[in-house]
């Protein structure tokens, strides 16, 4: 009941907030959030630390934005053709990764992104250096014109609750309490005659294509698609987010991206414009030494401790 | 002649770069029955149930489930013909409640794993199942406590419930009482009596009170074979069970003071 109240509050004020913040700040702050829930499903739920989710965000906004301004689809069957990109890349990429485990896997996931990462720098679909510009955000359905930032940040939203709907739904599924199983506890889950790999693999190909997802759903907001999203440092800075926030937490994700997002954004305007690594470095030692469990956490810790 | 052995092993040998673990083990587990596998500390016994259940490759020789070749199956698909395994730490999932320890194993029948889209609700249906199983170890007031929190005895009579949710032809303890007090042993001695009753049970067991107590047949490793076999009258009696097994299980327990059992070794062998 009282979660209900609250998640009644909290879609109140994503709707109200584009009159009060910057439409586009918010766009971003959501993709981002979309983006880490989605990482944190693979993480925080299936315990598998992939360092190369970059690639399925990237995959997507290129693909996005590569059928929108060659074929002028609708933003929803563009968004469609990103996300069965990174589906299907998640499928391949899923399949090499989930026979390592630990730091293997995350090295493999690496791998698999950097060498997506030369590839996307190389083709020539993808504009190089300069990415894919100009990407036409086009009309709903054929309907809505998506052009004006409040529409668009009103289509995000739904496009975010979505995303997130699935990931609630994800982690509280019998398929959840499989992955959560194997997270808890790997060779108890293989002797209880379930083949960890298979759902190793689900979990992966989910939390691909809803990274894609968010990947389609930035490259139309920029209209741009660049190798900003496909670099490591993209991988990078979706742990920084999920760490931060509190992995293994259904609003971690969201609240650690909305932080990152805001750091960013004000500081590139600041003095310190110059520091904003050196800053983010500092938040991520902080967050690792003093709050392990991250800021929705170390929360849960305390509420729990308070009703006991 | 194979019916009444649930399972075989046949020439079983495991290497490790040029260290045999396991040498040439024929194992003959009869159906119903309590089967111990003792042995001094590297005898192979752990190394023998991971072949069985295929935590590891054997380097050669032949499993036999019910007269079948399972050699080539993996874990997950052995576990699904029957043949549950416990581990020597305990195995619980620490941080889901005991109930869902226990609705894990129950829900692996269902074929519902991969429904991502479904409601975890639909999962209480085995909510009476599986407080059934908890009220036979008692483990049913924790039902809504993590697993975690239980202390160390609870966690593998918890252990003991979520094996027995795939309701078994065979299980495989390794060392279920390892590590406990003596009112925890004597309730999960209760604990597999009961369990044997009606399926077949093989346990690595250090404690021999427990051993004595509990098994039909003993079978000694020593140095990666078989020493002996029979009840534990014949292998009590054995002189090269007496010398082998005795002289190193002084050693050991120098070595392993802090296990917590000590039994008196002129009165249990």
């Amino acid at each position: 009941m009282y979660n209900k109240k609250l998640n009644l509050v909290l879609l109140g004020l994503a709707l109200i907030a584009p009159f009060i913040l910057y439409p586009v700040f918010l766009m971003k702050v959501l993709c981002f959030a979309l983006f880490a829930c989605a990482f944190n499903l693979l993480l925080g739920f299936a315990g598998l630390l992939s360092f190369g989710h970059a690639v399925f965000l990237g995959s997507g906004a290129y693909v996005t934005g590569y059928v929108m301004v060659t074929y002028g689809l609708t933003p929803e069957l563009g968004i469609l053709a990103g996300v069965v990109m990174s589906a299907l890349i998640g499928l391949i990429y899923g399949k090499l990764a989930v026979r390592r485990e630990g730091i293997y896997f995350a090295m493999v996931t690496l791998a698999l992104a950097q060498l997506a990462f030369f590839f996307f720098l190389q083709s020539p679909f993808t504009g190089g250096e300069d990415g894919l510009q100009g990407i036409p955000r086009g009309n709903l359905f054929g309907l809505i014109d998506l052009t004006d930032n409040l529409t668009m940040y009103y289509f995000v939203l739904a496009v975010f609750i979505i995303g997130f709907l699935t990931i609630y739904r994800t982690v509280h599924s019998p398929f959840g309490q499989v992955m959560k199983a194997i997270r808890e506890n790997e060779p108890r889950a293989i002797s209880l005659g379930y083949k960890v790999n298979q759902y190793k693999l689900m979990a992966f190909v989910l939390s691909a294509t809803l990274a894609g997802l968010a990947g389609s759903t930035k490259a139309l907001v920029f209209q741009l698609a660049s190798l900003t999203d496909v670099h490591w440092f993209m991988s990078g800075e979706v742990v920084l987010m999920t760490l931060l926030g509190g992995m293994g937490t259904i609003w971690g994700p969201v609240i650690g991206a909305a932080t990152i997002v805001s750091m960013q954004n004000f500081l590139a305007s600041g003095p310190l414009a110059n520091y904003i690594h050196v800053l983010m470095g500092v938040v991520f030692v902080i967050c690792v030494l003093a709050f392990r469990n991250g800021l929705v956490g170390e929360l849960q810790k305390v509420i729990r401790k308070n009703s006991s | 002649m194979n019916q009444d052995l649930i399972i075989e092993t046949r020439g079983l040998v495991k290497e490790f770069k040029g260290f045999t673990a396991v040498d040439d083990v024929n194992l003959k587990i009869e159906r119903g029955t309590i089967h111990a596998l003792i042995g001094p500390n590297g005898a192979g016994k752990t190394t023998v149930f991971n072949l069985l259940t295929k935590f590891l490759t054997p380097t050669r020789g032949k499993l036999l489930y019910n007269g079948q070749d399972i050699t080539g199956k993996d874990s997950a698909s052995i576990a699904l013909m029957g043949v549950v395994r416990s581990f020597q730490i305990s195995a619980v999932f620490p941080h889901l409640t005991v109930l869902e320890n226990v609705r894990v194993a129950l829900q692996q029948k269902r074929n519902d794993g991969f429904a991502f889209w479904r409601s975890e609700k639909i999962l209480d249906e085995l909510n009476d199942r599986a407080l059934d199983l908890l009220d036979s170890v008692g483990l049913r007031e924790f039902s809504k406590a993590l697993a975690v929190d239980l202390p160390y005895g609870r966690k593998r009579s918890l252990e003991i419930a979520t094996t027995l949710a795939l309701d078994p032809e065979l299980l495989l303890l390794d060392e279920p009482t390892q590590g406990m007090g003596h009112e925890d042993i004597s309730v999960v001695a209760e604990l597999i009596k009961e369990v044997g009753k009606n399926r077949t049970i093989l346990m690595v067991e250090h404690n021999l009170n427990v051993v004595s107590d509990l098994s039909d047949t003993i079978t000694v490793l020593q140095r990666g074979a078989i020493l002996t076999e029979g009840n534990y009258e014949t292998v009590s009696a054995d002189p090269r069970v007496r010398e082998a097994y005795m002289g190193v299980q002084e050693d050991e327990q120098e070595g392993e003071g802090a296990s917590g059992h000590i039994p008196v070794v002129e009165d249990t062998i």
